[in-house]
């Protein structure tokens, strides 16, 4: 059977096909597709077929320790997020590597280079060296949905976590993809080498020399694997090791076949013998093709001699930032460019905007004309639709860095002797980083005003639930906020000097404040409209 | 055959309804599709885009090199423009005129006209207005612009009206026959290759 599918659909149902039985996520461009395919699978699930948990998780980190409490009791277990999810897991991710897996445990890691909607393009290749855990990087969606499963088998062989690696442009591409078959799900049962779970430095010292040990193991299924691929060319003048997509470039520029010798790469830890081989059969250089930053490239000197160039991401033969294309490889290759039009001059950037009717613009209105009452009022945001409120006509805020930074930097500023010192949050940013952060503000007692936006639903990836929805009062009351210090308002143009008055009262009061605007996502509001005329 | 097609519009239009149907043909007639969508926050009122990829071959990249387009399908005049450099030197625009204006510096409209009607193969139709005449609602604009790339598509007329049909089926009769409405008064309004 074959089926027209999102690479990120690729992975949802390679994974629902291997017989998955949970999948633990926070949304994040471009990795949220995989799990709301399996919530719309479960949705619609025939009567007798087994039951795969999918709400969503409150972040990354929580997400990772759920699929590992799943893994030891056996069962396969998937977990996804965007690249910069990986910084929130990572104290869970890198320490499952000393756990190791039981039942199947694959980390779907979403790269979004040239930042299409991400603060940064950080690799998440550099995760899995690091915690010496297996990577998996499909170059097609086919390979995507084969992959997925043989992770999965890799993963319950070796009883070692794999990471799976997959970027924006692999994710929100469409291919048609032939389909296996259907995998009944694992039986509970325990693991084999139970100490390894308990990591007291005694367990940990004799589990740490197994995994290192283990190693060789993993590059040798690499050098091996079906994935990786050794095509010696013609044309000694050049190698090619050419890694995920980016294979995928190279062969657009040779429909006919690639003169040179390319190796593929699309499994770790690097085959270093595919290098070696490539090098013993005589090129002149070598040039690492790798989407992201140069993770392949920098392990490369110790493989080439030094006789032999080594280009690349770091020499400039591709660009050192954003995505890899069609062109920019091309040009590596010394081809000469297709004919062009110029770009015409006429056309002006459209940067996004917040929706009109949005709640977050009546809160930036609000804040905008309450703030210019003060000398010099700073305004520390947060990661989401809201952050939008950076742009005209707003330009409400001061920074963006990373989820739940906006209320702990306020606090820091606050203790600088800042005044006023705002934080603008989003409700599911709150529960995903800023609670904790809050806590933090509450036993300092800072001078801060935090504003929760809350508009219902995880907005900026398109409507997920929000893990906090009709609980924010209780949690900053739980907390130690104030009950009279949490003021909740409905952002609409009607009650803009009410919202406005309520924020004068904060300022004025030396300590902790919540306010929290509340009015439902339009985008999210229009859609249950239409459900409910159904 | 060999299709590098660039959908192009603004965040909300509908260009992935476009991309869909075209899909949908080219799959029933067993040709490959590579197509790569914009999502998450450029969706939100930016410029969004869509390579699509049609070939009898198997495709390799999902992106559509610089001077490798075909056809540029878009739903607003100056987004056709923003991808011009990726239009081939025989290549189609076939875009709406009407202008999607959330931008302060939004260039001339008469200028931008003027451009495109310089350039050397350009189909420029009022979509929303030719929905209406047609009796199509406005959310079916998309489909009237559809029709007028269908000419250069290389996919035959008949082939798309049937991926409408599986498309749209479910909604009922009345709305795919307002779809293919839409669809025929754009292949009229259209030339003929």
């Amino acid at each position: 059977m074959k089926r027209l599918l999102l690479g990120d659909e690729a992975i949802a149902l390679g994974a629902l096909h291997a017989g998955l039985s949970g999948v633990y996520a926070y949304p994040g461009t471009p990795s949220t597709e995989i799990t709301e395919f399996i919530q719309l699978q479960q949705a619609t699930r025939k009567e007798g077929e087994a039951e795969v948990k999918c709400r969503w998780a409150t972040n990354e980190k929580t997400a990772m320790e759920g699929a590992l409490g799943m893994s030891y009791m056996g069962k396969r277990a998937l977990v996804c997020m965007k690249h910069v999810g990986m910084n929130v897991a990572a104290d869970a991710f890198v320490n499952s590597a000393m756990t190791g897996a039981n039942g199947g445990l694959v980390v779907v890691a979403a790269d979004d280079p040239s930042m299409h909607s991400s603060q940064n393009e950080q690799d998440s290749r550099f995760y899995g060296k690091f915690a010496l855990i297996p990577v998996f990087e499909p170059s097609s969606q086919q390979e995507a949905y084969d992959m997925i499963r043989a992770a999965f088998d890799y993963s319950e062989k070796f009883q070692i976590p794999v990471l799976m690696r997959v970027t924006t442009r692999m994710a929100h591409s469409r291919a048609v993809v032939t389909l296996g078959e259907q995998r009944p799900q694992n039986e509970c049962s325990t693991p084999q080498r139970p100490r390894q779970w308990i990591l007291l430095p005694g367990n940990s010292r004799v589990r740490y020399n197994t995994l290192l040990e283990e190693q060789q193991l993993f590059e040798q299924d690499a050098v091996e694997s079906k994935f990786n691929s050794y095509k010696a060319g013609t044309d000694k003048k050049l190698g090619i090791v050419a890694c995920g997509i980016a294979y995928n470039y190279l062969m657009e520029n040779y429909p006919d076949g690639c003169p040179y010798t390319v190796v593929k790469v699309a499994q770790y830890p690097l085959p270093k013998k595919l290098i070696a081989q490539m090098v013993a059969e005589g090129v002149q250089e070598v040039m690492v093709m790798e989407e992201g930053q140069p993770v392949v490239e920098e392990q490369m000197r110790g493989l080439v001699p030094s006789s032999i160039p080594v280009t690349g991401r770091l020499t400039g033969a591709l660009p050192r930032a954003g995505e890899l294309t069609p062109d920019s490889v091309r040009k590596a290759l010394g081809m000469e460019a297709l004919a062009t039009f110029d770009a015409e001059p006429l056309v002006a950037p459209r940067p996004p905007a917040l929706c009109q009717g949005c709640g977050h613009r009546d809160m930036y209105t609000a804040l905008n004309e309450v703030a210019r009452e003060y000398a010099d009022p700073r305004v520390f945001a947060d990661i989401g639709c809201y952050t939008l409120g950076a742009m005209p006509p707003f330009q409400a805020i001061h920074t963006c860095v990373e989820m739940g930074a906006s209320i702990t930097m306020a606090r820091g500023a606050s203790e600088a002797g800042q005044h006023p010192a705002f934080a603008v949050i989003g409700d599911s940013t709150f529960t995903h980083s800023g609670i904790t952060g809050l806590l933090d503000c509450v036993n300092a007692k800072a001078n801060v005003v935090i504003i929760i936006s809350d508009n219902l639903t995880t907005g900026m990836t398109g409507g997920q639930d929000s893990a906090g929805t009709g609980r924010l009062e209780a949690i900053c009351q739980g907390v130690g906020v104030e009950p009279e210090h949490i003021r909740v308002v409905v952002p609409l143009p009607k009650n803009m000097e009410e919202i406005k008055q309520v924020l004068r009262d904060e300022i004025a009061y030396p300590g902790v404040s919540v306010v929290i605007p509340r009015r439902e996502c339009i985008q999210t509001l229009k859609r249950h409209a239409k459900q409910q005329k159904k | 055959m060999k299709k590098d097609i660039i959908l192009a519009g603004v965040g909300g239009q509908g260009i992935l309804s476009i991309a869909t149907i075209i899909g949908e043909a080219a799959i029933a007639e067993n040709l490959y599709i590579k197509q790569a969508e914009v999502h998450g926050m450029s969706q939100r009122g930016g410029d969004v885009q869509s390579n699509l990829r049609l070939s009898s071959e198997p495709i390799a990249s999902d992106l559509i090199p610089k001077g490798g387009a075909d056809l540029i399908i878009s739903l607003e005049p100056m987004e056709a423009l923003r991808y011009l450099p990726y239009l081939k030197q025989d290549g189609w625009i076939v875009t709406n005129s009407v202008p999607f204006v959330n931008i302060p510096n939004y260039p001339e409209l008469e200028t931008l006209h003027a451009r495109m009607k310089a350039l050397p193969q350009v189909v420029m139709l009022d979509v929303e207005t030719l929905a209406k005449e047609a009796g199509a609602p406005l959310q079916a604009a998309n489909m009237v612009l559809l029709g007028a790339a269908i000419p250069m598509l290389g996919l035959e007329a008949e082939k798309i009206e049937a991926g409408v049909q599986r498309i749209f089926g479910r909604k009922g009769e009345e709305v795919v026959n307002k779809n293919l409405a839409a669809i025929r008064a754009g292949m009229n309004n259209s030339i003929k290759l």
